[in-house]
């Protein structure tokens, strides 16, 4: 699996990102910057880390949207590459259209910065094919606009479509009120594209890939990644 | 040429920054409050010396960047 992460002014979790993916793959990804203009030849998987780019002016990930990187980004989309953008990479797809829908302020108007559980709501997909189906498991996240908001009628086609990956529950699974921090519409923390290439979350799997640091509850979601694509 | 161009969240899409800033009138004795919502203005100086082209190119960068439109609906005005 070749990665590329992109890395915009005021992104802060690309080291993490890339210390998750060599993790799994034993290479360290390609870091792009916003002004490139090109993924490196024969990137499978680029992935749109966390932070706060452009300083989370107008909208939170409008600007990245509309950088460079982008236009390459989205003609990887459109040939069947591999997307993964998490908490600020989530709201820049988002804001680029990769993804439909938004990320709200969160309903509490508090920044979150705590652990979180995530149901997995499928493990077709090549982000969750190690986990196994209903799985739960802990990220941590850190966001000030994690509410993800669609019309209902989106919402009912992501549903009907099965393209809700993962959402906030309990830690026992349950999906209660209570375990949706951010007031997310369906409890919804991360979906997919319709070709289930690109997803985006606003939980940090990152942050769980080593057992020396905080377990490694986030590792199957890139071993997920590494065995789909290390025929690619 | 200036535009301005106003942004509100939509009907229907929650905004606890409306709501925040309602209970902050409530507890400040401000009576009679209703719903509160909060957007955005936007000024542009423009070149344009037409007023209506101004206005549609305005509504195009609204469109295509300044607002959301999933969440956000926008009004224009050449001022």
């Amino acid at each position: 699996m070749k990665a590329a992460i992109v890395v915009f002014p005021g992104t802060n979790r690309e080291r993490d990102m890339a210390l998750a993916l060599q993790r799994v793959t034993g290479a360290k990804p390609a870091m792009l910057w916003h002004r490139d203009a090109a993924l490196p030849a024969g990137t499978d998987l680029v992935v749109l880390p966390g932070g706060f780019s452009y300083g989370d002016y107008l909208r939170c990930g409008a600007m990245a949207a509309q950088s460079p990187i982008m236009q390459a980004v989205k003609d990887h989309a459109a040939r069947g590459g591999h997307v993964l953008g998490v908490c600020n990479g989530f709201q820049i797809l988002c804001e680029a259209g990769l993804l439909p829908g938004a990320l709200l302020r969160n309903a509490s108007l508090r920044f979150l910065s705590m652990d979180c559980h995530m149901r997995v709501e499928r493990t077709d997909t090549p982000y969750t094919s190690r986990f196994q189906r209903g799985a739960v498991f802990r990220a941590t996240m850190a966001h000030g606009d994690g509410n993800y908001f669609a019309d209902d009628a989106t919402l009912d086609r992501l549903e009907g479509e099965g393209l809700v990956a993962l959402r906030y529950a309990t830690s026992a699974g349950e999906v209660t009120a209570d375990a949706n921090r951010n007031g997310a519409a369906r409890s919804i923390a991360g979906i997919l594209s319709p070709n289930l290439r690109v997803l985006g979350l606003m939980p940090h799997p990152e942050n769980q890939v080593d057992p020396a640091i905080d377990g490694t509850d986030g590792l199957p979601m890139f071993e997920s990644l590494a065995e789909t694509l290390a025929a690619a | 040429m200036k535009a301005r161009v106003t942004v509100m969240p939509k009907a229907g899409v929650l905004d606890p920054q409306g709501k925040a800033i309602g209970h902050a009138l409530e507890s400040l004795g401000f009576g009679g409050v209703g719903e509160v919502r909060a957007g955005k203005v936007i000024e542009l100086e423009l070149t344009e010396t037409d007023p209506a082209k101004a206005k549609q190119a305005a509504e195009e960068m609204a469109r295509k960047l300044l607002a959301n439109t999933v969440i956000e609906s926008f009004r224009v005005e050449v001022v």
